[in-house]
């Protein structure tokens, strides 16, 4: 086991554990945002640089700094390393770099977006976003293409973080799209417009952090704000059933897998489950999904709470916030 | 009671001096219909949903007026521009159906200042009575402000001279 101090919190983690994963263990406001990582994908991470965290100390014996800021999703710890997130001006402040990096291309046309108020990159460029950009340059431009029946893409909105690539290659037998050209130029695609039709292939819906990839069953319905995720699950020969349903009073708008608090699937649905069952009679139930309090979505939802008051009476000390 | 409380008529004449005082004060009615008071630029009245220069609806049915309205007064049904609607509405997504139940709203103008896109705004314009509830449910007919440019509804009173100049920069063109 090793020691690893993340923001002035110790935590002891397995060898081989990346400082994401260990902030992850922590919890809470020490986990560095992530746009590209994804822990249910082999080989992602590194890309997009939100993570990167300033090591003070690389380990118990060479206490001096890494020279420079490290990419916290593909960096083992060490035995006694100090990690510094929020605590470090300079992580904040290439943040906020990384955040105009990352705008430098994508359009502000979260209005009409459907990912806006579970957007990864709405969260982010609020948190540290700066309101203007330095750049005079015009955005690039794509036409929107269907990749597959469900599927839309548009590709003015990618980030290049090759999460759904990887989707495609760990969850499907045969991966039909693909980032074509390089640099400046690149761009995710299906090879000539083929379609993207595996039976699994909705989760790179699922885990595209903007509004890239989109449902088109879903696409211009509703807003996710105006929906209550509940849980609901039905017998599923493909996949485990286990999905969050988003629904207006009994109707279902759409469906997404479970996301858990760091943004990433539960577990991978099939297509059938999330394209083709809308209908309240093909699942069950189960109940609200927990939704944090900061966001847009918990406007009007309301779930089953133990938590009765902010202050336990017994123990006279403040809960825990979620 | 005192013998001048018991006969009444000293009480009774001061009531009537009242009364009558008040036949010769300054009224504080107007007759409306004829009479209208001075409003303030920048009242909240009835909304009107603004569109371009171009003639093209504003709005895009976000939905952040509705999830602004704390009486959620304000429900939208969205759509997907077809091709050959663009000098219709101005982005890809516009309302179909937008509703204001002006029954509901309170005119706290949140909706307003919750909108991204400039389309819609409180005017000067006063919501009408009418005998049945349902005709309070505004569509788009009639929030929507006419095509024509010599009938447009004048907003700019009520956004401030830094706000008109903020909006020059091209940056924000997207809301001129």
């Amino acid at each position: 086991m090793l020691k690893v101090t993340i923001d002035n919190i110790s935590i002891e983690v397995e060898e081989g554990t990346t400082i994401l994963n260990a902030a992850r263990k922590i919890g809470g406001k020490v986990v560095p945002p992530a746009m590209c990582y994804y822990s249910k994908l082999k080989g992602s991470g590194g890309k997009c640089r939100t993570c990167l965290v300033k090591v003070a100390q690389s380990c118990t014996k060479d206490t001096r700094p890494m020279s420079k800021l490290v990419a916290s999703c593909s960096t083992p710890v060490q035995d006694g390393m100090v990690v510094q997130n929020l605590t470090s001006p300079e992580v904040i402040e290439a943040r906020k770099g990384i955040v105009e990096f990352l705008l430098l291309n994508h359009p502000l046309d979260c209005p009409v977006c459907d990912q806006a108020g579970e957007c990864d990159l709405q969260d982010l460029s609020f948190g540290y976003g700066m309101e203007e950009t330095a750049t005079d340059d015009e955005r690039r431009e794509y036409p929107m293409t269907d990749i597959g029946e469900n599927i839309k893409l548009h590709m003015n909105r990618c980030i290049l973080c090759y999460r759904c690539v990887y989707a495609a290659d760990q969850l499907t037998d045969k991966r039909l799209h693909g980032v074509l050209y390089r640099g400046d130029v690149s761009e995710i695609s299906t090879f000539i417009n083929q379609s993207v039709t595996n039976e699994f292939s909705g989760n790179i819906i699922d885990v595209c952090p903007v509004g890239a990839l989109t449902d088109k069953t879903f696409r211009f319905k509703s807003r996710v704000w105006f929906l209550n995720p509940m849980n609901a699950h039905r017998e599923c020969t493909r996949c485990s059933g286990k999905v969050a349903a988003w629904m207006f009073g009994n109707e279902i708008f759409r469906i997404t897998g479970r996301k858990d608090q760091f943004g990433e699937v539960e577990e991978f649905i099939c297509n059938e489950c999330r394209f083709e069952k809308k209908d309240i009679n093909d699942w069950v139930i189960d109940g609200p999904r927990h939704i944090k309090r900061q966001s847009v979505i918990s406007a009007n939802h309301y779930e089953e709470t133990k938590k009765q008051s902010l202050i336990d009476p017994i123990e006279g000390k403040m809960h825990e916030q979620k | 009671m005192s013998f001048r409380e018991r006969i009444y008529f000293p009480a009774i004449l001061n009531g009537m001096r009242i009364t009558f005082g008040h036949l010769f004060r300054r009224k504080t009615t107007v007759q409306y219909p004829e009479v209208t008071r001075q409003f303030s630029d920048i009242y909240r009245g009835k909304h009107v949903l603004k569109r371009d220069d171009q003639g093209r609806e504003r709005c895009t049915s976000c939905g952040l007026c509705a999830v602004a309205c704390p009486a959620e007064a304000i429900t939208m049904v969205s759509a997907e521009r077809k091709p050959g609607e663009e000098h219709l509405y101005r982005e890809e997504k516009y309302a179909a159906v937008y509703e204001i139940n002006m029954l509901r709203c309170v005119f706290c103008g949140d909706c307003e200042e919750a909108c991204p896109k400039e389309a819609i705004f409180l005017t000067t314009e006063l919501v009408k009575s009418e005998y049945q509830r349902d005709k309070f449910i505004y569509g788009k007919d009639q929030l929507v402000e006419p095509f024509d440019p010599a009938k447009r509804i004048d907003v700019s009173k009520r956004q401030t001279p830094a706000v008109l100049e903020f909006k020059k920069d091209k940056r924000y063109k997207h809301n001129v």
